[in-house]
């Protein structure tokens, strides 16, 4: 089973609700694909076991080989090689790593050198393992290391969580994709409805069913509430606009560490979560036999 | 000799674009005779990435020594300076002044990008 927690618009309270639901579970994997600023470890505080680097190959020219014919910076889609008459620059920040460059060069002059873009790290708290991924400042592509993340971790055979990174972009969209369940959070306020709208469309786009939590009920207004309706999103929990939900977050705890009554509420949401995926399955299996 | 200024439109009385990847337009001005072309830069205008280096690409190709323009990337600069394009930054107004002011030796050549990546 792989939850996805989404948003659509920031500090919404994803990397809450992910780090509260895996704290209830007894065993879990959480994944961490906010990689431009990872932060469920500091809710989590796993003992960190081991890092791995993510590199991407980018292309090196030899220039003793290189005819100059230009026909790698034709086929390079995104600017990343410049011919010129007797030298060829690269910019590997601007590459996608396509290795067209490569293919197209007569003279087989480009071969690939590796970078590192940024790391994974994987820690363990009690019965719930934390995997990371974390971009280096300055890397403008956060994908690569999602993919690796999902890659480390579609081994494990028990319950993973996603906490997906704010936003409907290209790493929203890594990290939802392939999930069985998209849990998005939001709040009940004119931004959180505006970009939530965003995230739905998302889920409908790749057929994941979707579920809400609205985290910081009792603020803004009731547009988000009229809007599930509309919609026929199921609202599965609401957490309350509350001081000691804030003080104890700040104090790096979630709510299954500070408050143990919450413990029980993600359980059950997991439950309700569990049945809505099987009842999407026999949906599916039931259209693909007719 | 040809000179590349970056522009918003295709006149010498159109004002200098003070951006060089994402400029509208280049207009290529020869000193000795005072003809002018004006090349569209749309396709840079308008790329996901890597402009400054595509724009460097056309203004080397177009046989310009000279750019005059606002402000220049690291990529760009890097990109034009293999090409052998000098680079003159800080032009204001329209064409037509910006090219009197590099004549004059009003403008600064850079020898290294004035600002950063996608500024």
């Amino acid at each position: 089973m792989k939850i996805a927690v989404a948003s659509g618009k920031g500090g919404t309270g994803k990397t809450l609700i992910a780090t509260s639901l895996a704290l209830s579970l007894e065993k879990a994997v959480l994944v961490d694909c906010d990689v431009e600023e990872p932060n469920a470890h500091l809710l989590v505080c796993p003992q960190w076991q081991l890092t791995r680097h993510v590199e991407l190959p980018f292309p090196k020219v030899d220039l003793n080989k290189c005819s100059f014919c230009g026909e790698c910076q034709r086929v390079c889609r995104f600017g990343a090689i410049a011919v010129l008459a007797d030298q060829v620059l690269t910019f590997p920040e601007l590459c996608h790593s396509c290795g067209a460059c490569s293919l197209v060069c007569p003279s087989r002059a480009i071969s690939e050198e590796k970078r590192k873009i940024g790391e994974i790290r994987f820690g363990i708290k009690n019965g719930l393992e934390l995997i990371e991924g974390r971009l280096q400042v300055g890397e403008p592509m956060a994908t690569p290391i999602i993919r690796e993340l999902k890659r480390c971790s579609a081994k494990r055979d028990s319950i993973i969580i996603f906490d997906a990174p704010p936003g409907t972009s290209c790493p929203v969209i890594h990290t939802l994709r392939a999930s069985d369940y998209a849990l998005l959070v939001t709040e009940p306020t004119p931004f959180g409805l505006n970009d939530l709208v965003l995230a739905v469309g998302v889920t409908r786009e790749l057929a994941i069913p979707a579920g809400l939590i609205i985290n910081k009920a009792g603020i803004g207004d009731k547009k988000v509430y009229t809007y599930a309706q509309e919609q026929n999103l199921p609202i599965l929990l609401e957490i309350p606009e509350e001081r000691k939900i804030a003080e104890a977050y700040s104090r790096g705890k979630s709510l299954a560490e500070a408050f143990p009554e919450y413990k029980k509420i993600f359980l059950d949401l997991f439950e309700k979560i569990n049945l809505q995926v099987k009842e999407n399955v026999c949906k599916a299996v039931v259209s693909s036999e007719r | 000799m040809k000179i590349c200024i970056t522009a918003r439109g295709e006149a010498l009385d159109s004002m200098v674009d003070e951006r060089f990847g994402r400029a509208e337009k280049f207009i290529i001005y020869e000193t000795e005779t005072g003809r002018f072309e004006a090349l569209d830069n749309t396709q840079n205008l308008q790329a996901m990435q890597g402009a400054g280096v595509q724009s460097a690409q056309k203004v080397i190709a177009s046989g310009a020594k000279i750019l005059i323009t606002g402000h220049c990337g690291p990529k760009a600069y890097a990109t034009l300076k293999a090409g052998g394009v000098k680079v003159y930054t800080s032009a204001k107004g329209t064409v037509k002044t910006a090219i009197e002011d590099y004549l004059k030796g009003a403008l600064k050549e850079i020898t290294a990008p004035d600002v950063e990546s996608h500024w």
